[in-house]
């Protein structure tokens, strides 16, 4: 009778063991066939002319340049834009307050709001904000700050948990030497956080990247035939080019996305790969 | 000497400076949030200073740019409820079981292999999901059903789904890594299987982050803009079948932009209202979320 029971409950383990390894199954299988879809239909599209031109009404001729470069000058603003401001609030919050001030607590919180705030309500921000009553029109300048507003609360988190990582001792032996807390910030509280800061700020900035909804909102268009040249030119990027053929008819216009995809995949990718060269660095300096 | 002293000052000064500059930098997300509610307000006032509150709430049609212009919200809010509870069907329990493998079963070498094939879903923008969700979702959907809609509700769901359970699956993970391993060991002296194990001492005890995980998942899903403009459809229509053509408030939102709609249009209004929505109904999911966790916190 035991010896029943005994095998009955093993028997129940292994069922929810395989139950369970059907889950992650799920995931995987996923993953492969969004791969497989996306190479099969892109793949054959993908060529030099494809990346060197711009977008046309015929399938054969449509390219991506405009795309491409859009998406590097609004993610290259976002960077530099989200990494000041995000550094910049993270040494305030971490370094000049108390974190049981209410000005601490206060932003703290308004940061975690942010956080859950959907993308599509920062395009409406930018519209109103920066679109209309700034009268920055719809560029890549617009794009960018609705970006950096975006992901400003992930930049600004990650920094605060890199910067609260770094050892005091290493504070307090800068400060023997009489240094400013100016300089002990600059000197050795953010290049020895530097690591922790740009992880969780390569994942933030790929967001961004790959974002289309707030960028719509914005006034980005499926169809821009010129090089944008400075921050106040009309622009688009690769997701709101990638969603414009993708809503077309016509079915050579979803490999033509199929084939964006892939870019944008590949862009994605070596910022990653950039992000991790750059730890890479900083980790061999510190240690 | 005295050139000394005017160089500490002047160091003294650069410190004052940067202090106050580093505020005015916190500021900024004090602000963001300010100016996020001031705009939809603003505009929100003027919408219902045209449509009356009652209609908008409880009004079944939504033709907000055709004649009869109709400002009902509820084929809006249904459509987006519709793709939360899909994609909540597939991500919750399909990513706690992930999180489950991962946590209590699953060998270090198989962790290894399987967490970053997580982190690539979860990074995957979501117009990619949408073109999935287009191009290949929606034709199998179609070979098994064939009454089966070009752009429909399911197809849609399911891509949504995909992309949250990452989401679910790392955050549960985190909260059931959290559990002691003590608590876990006393249990296993006891003759657990890992299944009692799991069920009976892990999952409770991690149940309140659980929780919030998946508030904040539904949370994710009723934002998720781009998946559901591609594959679901511009039909705002009242129906219950997952099959048929719909508009989320998203979709809505993306479809209105892109035309060049002007200020001050009726249109434009519409466009921050349905904003609002959308914006409160995602707040109160996160302030729901943070208050399970911030009640239930369990303390080893």
């Amino acid at each position: 009778m035991d010896q029943k029971l005994y095998q009955r409950r093993h028997l129940k383990n292994k069922l929810f063991h395989l139950l369970l390894a059907g889950c992650i199954l799920f995931s995987i299988t996923a993953l492969t066939l969004l791969l497989y879809d996306i190479f099969s239909k892109g793949l054959g599209w993908l060529d030099w002319q494809f990346l060197t031109s711009m977008p046309s009404r015929s399938p054969e001729k449509a390219g991506i340049l405009s795309a491409l470069v859009g998406s590097i000058w609004v993610i290259g603003l976002t960077s530099l834009f989200s990494l000041i401001l995000g550094v910049g609030t993270a040494v305030y919050l971490e370094e000049y307050t108390d974190p049981k001030k209410w000005i601490n607590r206060i932003i703290q919180l308004n940061i975690s709001n942010l956080a859950g705030v959907p993308a599509i309500v920062y395009g409406l921000l930018g519209l109103a904000f920066f679109v209309r009553f700034l009268g920055f029109d719809k560029s890549i300048l617009s794009g960018a700050l609705t970006l950096t507003l975006l992901i400003l609360p992930v930049i600004t988190v990650a920094a605060q948990e890199a910067i609260r990582s770094v050892p005091r001792s290493l504070r307090e032996a800068s400060y023997s030497l009489g240094t400013t807390k100016l300089q002990t910030i600059t000197g050795v509280v953010l290049p020895y956080a530097m690591p922790g800061i740009l992880t969780g700020s390569i994942l933030a900035i790929s967001r961004a990247m790959g974002e289309a909804a707030p960028l719509i909102m914005v006034g980005a268009a499926g169809y821009i035939a010129f090089l944008p040249k400075g921050p106040m030119d009309w622009f688009t990027v690769l997701p709101v080019q990638i969603f414009n053929w993708t809503s077309r008819p016509q079915e050579e216009f979803q490999y033509i996305a199929a084939a964006g995809i892939i870019v944008l995949m590949a862009v994605l990718l070596s910022a990653n790969a950039v992000a991790i060269l750059l730890r890479n660095k900083y980790q061999n300096r510190m240690d | 000497m005295s050139s000394k002293k005017y160089e500490i000052q002047k160091l003294h000064r650069a410190e004052f400076i940067v202090e106050k500059g580093l505020m005015l930098f916190a500021a900024v997300s004090v602000l963001t949030t300010a100016i996020i509610v001031f705009i939809l307000f603003e505009e929100t006032i003027v919408f219902f200073g045209e449509v009356p509150l009652w209609d908008f709430f409880t009004g079944t049609q939504w033709t907000p740019t055709l004649q009869p212009r109709s400002f009902g919200i509820i084929p809006l809010v249904v459509g987006t409820l519709m793709i939360a509870l899909g994609s909540s069907i597939i991500a919750l329990p399909l990513g706690l079981g992930s999180a489950i493998y991962l946590s209590e079963y699953a060998h270090k070498k198989v962790r290894k292999v399987v967490k970053p094939i997580l982190e690539v879903l979860a990074g995957i923008p979501s117009i990619v999901y949408g073109f999935f969700a287009l191009t290949f979702i929606t034709p199998i959907l179609q070979m098994i059903l064939p009454q089966t809609q070009v752009f429909n509700a399911l197809s849609a769901s399911i891509a949504v789904g995909i992309m949250t359970l990452p989401m679910v699956a790392s955050m549960s993970e985190d909260a059931m890594m959290a559990v002691p391993d003590s608590i876990r060991q006393g249990a296993y002296a006891l003759g657990s299987t890992r299944f009692e194990v799991a069920v009976k001492v892990t999952i409770p005890a991690a149940m309140s982050s659980i929780g919030a995980a998946f508030v904040l998942a539904i949370s994710r899903a009723i934002g998720e803009t781009m998946i559901v403009a591609i594959a679901a459809g511009q039909s705002p229509v009242l129906t219950l079948n997952p099959l048929n053509s719909i508009q989320t408030m998203t979709g809505f939102m993306v479809n209105i932009s892109m035309g060049d709609i002007q200020q001050g249009t009726i249109e434009f209004k519409t466009l921050f209202a349905v904003g609002t929505v959308l914006f409160f109904m995602t707040l109160i999911m996160n302030l729901i979320a943070r208050a399970i966790i911030k009640k239930n916190r369990e303390v080893y």
